[in-house]
């Protein structure tokens, strides 16, 4: 430490002194430079820079969606949403770790990436609906059907189910009662009910915990439903319309994150069942190589052949036309 | 001014076991005695390339003093205050500020290779500072309790559970990204700005290229 040299104090040049491949700054001419005032004027122009944005611009705020606008809005997709969960086959369902373990998840190189974290918050997805039903009270129908359902085997209520969602998927949404669907038509019919009336705020969130700060549940039940995505798409938010760095409104967003965002666009990653390991696999090994770019040839030669460095410091070239070194200053 | 009376002085008597000493040794010995805020620079320091270094820091103040307005009325004051959306506006446009000027910062000292000269580690720490600006970002856009966090944490769930990130990192717990968000990754980026403004105060503006002798 005791060889950085200082530019407070003048320098004794030294005979035989190794030459270093790039002079010290300390061994240059100096000129008054006042770095607190410099400071403080770009504190006060982004200050004042930032309220005028702020003042013009604003910030967006859309509202949350809440269980009820959803049940409002899209009432078939929530219980085609319900339909899939008991079934098994909503995205939730079927995801693998760290929810489940009813998938292998992603992979990057052959490695099971996904897997590697294990099941460290375990969802169960039928859950996500017959929780909030069983809290329901004086309703002897809904007791009924939920004491059928968990009397049947998991054979069975995979079967009433999944005939039941794909009944709604060729109908759009309207299915004639039969005999074929057991009780899932009424329990997807009770949790419409329950979501449009305001029940199901928070009694996914704060199941045993009077303070509810996790909405791993809630968001992937609403995830699960195709209005979130419908919404998000519709304010040209999708994963395929860069929707990573963009944000509701005219907003900027997150314009940094445009390489991350940009690999999801394009093929091999657009189209890949393994885009999301490929993409965060990519941009580690992007991110390695510029935090590492001093040390890799080629890439640290850039500046010298590509001379943007001419106009930075084209004041000293210009002063010293002959650029073979620095000055000694003592 | 009064000189003030010390305590510290007489390390020379305390044995080289002394952790204190040795602590103090490498904290003054950081930064060479009247480096820490020169006043003056090399003659080659002009040009306005060298404000994005400064307006960067200046937007992280701006960033920090609204973000802690911001905590100080609570996860909800800016949806139900016009004040509080204002500071939340003013967060916002501090953050996008903050970035832009990092970004020019960055493309500045590449094409001034100013990695040369023993100061590899101080471009490590930079870019690290940059990454870690990124993560704190992007929990604050999770934090906002509104449809944009919804969505977005919807969408980025996929790509940390991937590389099994979520299983620790969960981006659908808004009281963790939060907690993340104001504290944990603040602090990082707080000790790797400091730890960059160290070393650039440590080893000295990079001299030009070409300027280095049989070039």
């Amino acid at each position: 430490m005791s060889d950085v040299a200082t530019t407070t104090e003048r320098r004794r040049p030294t005979l035989h002194r190794p030459v270093p491949p790039t002079p010290d700054a300390h061994d240059f001419a100096t000129r008054p430079y006042d770095l607190v005032k410099e400071f403080v004027l770009a504190l006060l122009a982004v200050s004042l820079l930032t309220t005028g944005l702020a003042a013009v611009f604003s910030s967006p705020d859309e509202p949350a969606i809440t269980m009820s606008s959803w049940a409002k809005a899209a009432p078939a997709d929530v219980v085609a949403t319900a339909a899939a969960e008991l079934a098994g086959t909503s995205a939730s369902a079927t995801y693998g770790p760290p929810y489940n373990s009813n998938a292998e998840g992603q992979k990057l190189l052959g490695i099971p990436t996904q897997k590697l974290g294990g099941v460290r918050i375990p969802v169960d997805s039928a859950a996500l609906v017959l929780q909030p039903l069983g809290q329901v009270s004086r309703d002897l129908p809904l007791r009924a059907a939920l004491a059928r359902w968990g009397a049947a085997s998991s054979a069975q209520q995979k079967a009433w189910a999944t005939r039941y969602a794909d009944a709604l998927a060729k109908s759009g949404g309207k299915v004639a009662p039969a005999a074929g669907y057991g009780p899932v038509p009424l329990l997807a019919d009770r949790f419409l009910n329950l979501a449009r009336s305001g029940g199901l705020e928070g009694s996914l969130t704060s199941s045993g915990n009077f303070y509810g700060g996790d909405q791993t549940r809630s968001l992937l039940l609403l995830s699960d439903g195709a209005y979130l995505e419908d919404t998000a798409r519709a304010q040209q938010l999708g994963g395929d319309q860069w929707g990573m760095m963009n944000e509701t409104g005219n907003y900027p967003g997150q314009p940094w994150m445009w390489l991350y965002t940009f690999w999801y666009q394009v093929p091999p990653f657009a189209t890949s069942e393994n885009a999301d390991a490929q993409v965060w696999g990519l941009m580690l090994l992007l991110t390695a190589g510029l935090m590492f770019l001093p040390l890799i040839p080629g890439l640290r030669s850039i500046p010298r052949w590509i001379p943007v460095h001419r106009l930075v410091w084209r004041r000293w070239y210009r002063s010293r036309p002959a650029a073979s070194g620095p000055t000694p200053r003592a | 001014m009064t000189a003030l009376r010390t305590t510290t002085v007489g390390a020379a008597d305390h044995p080289s076991t002394n952790w204190t000493t040795w602590l103090r040794g490498r904290i003054s010995g950081l930064v060479p005695p009247g480096e820490a805020l020169p006043d003056r620079q090399p003659a080659y320091v002009v040009s306005w390339i060298y404000v994005f270094g400064v307006l960067t820091l200046a937007a992280l103040v701006v960033v920090l003093v609204s973000g802690a307005v911001l905590a100080a009325g609570g996860v909800a004051w800016w949806h139900v205050s016009g004040l509080g959306h204002f500071v939340n506006s003013m967060h916002l446009w501090s953050v996008e500020l903050f970035f832009a000027f990092m970004v020019i910062h960055l493309w500045g000292k590449f094409w001034m290779a100013a990695w040369r000269g023993k100061r590899v580690l101080t471009w490590v720490i930079g870019v690290l500072a940059f990454v870690a600006s990124i993560g704190t970002a992007f929990t604050g856009y999770l934090s906002q309790s509104n449809f944009d966090a919804q969505w977005i944490s919807a969408e980025a769930k996929d790509g940390l559970n991937a590389v099994a990130i979520g299983a620790w990192f969960n981006v659908l717990n808004p009281g963790q990204m939060l907690l993340w968000h104001v504290l944990l990754l603040p602090v990082a980026v707080g000790i790797v700005t400091v730890w960059h403004i160290v070393l650039v105060r440590r080893h000295g503006v990079v001299p030009p290229l070409d300027s280095e002798r049989g070039e």
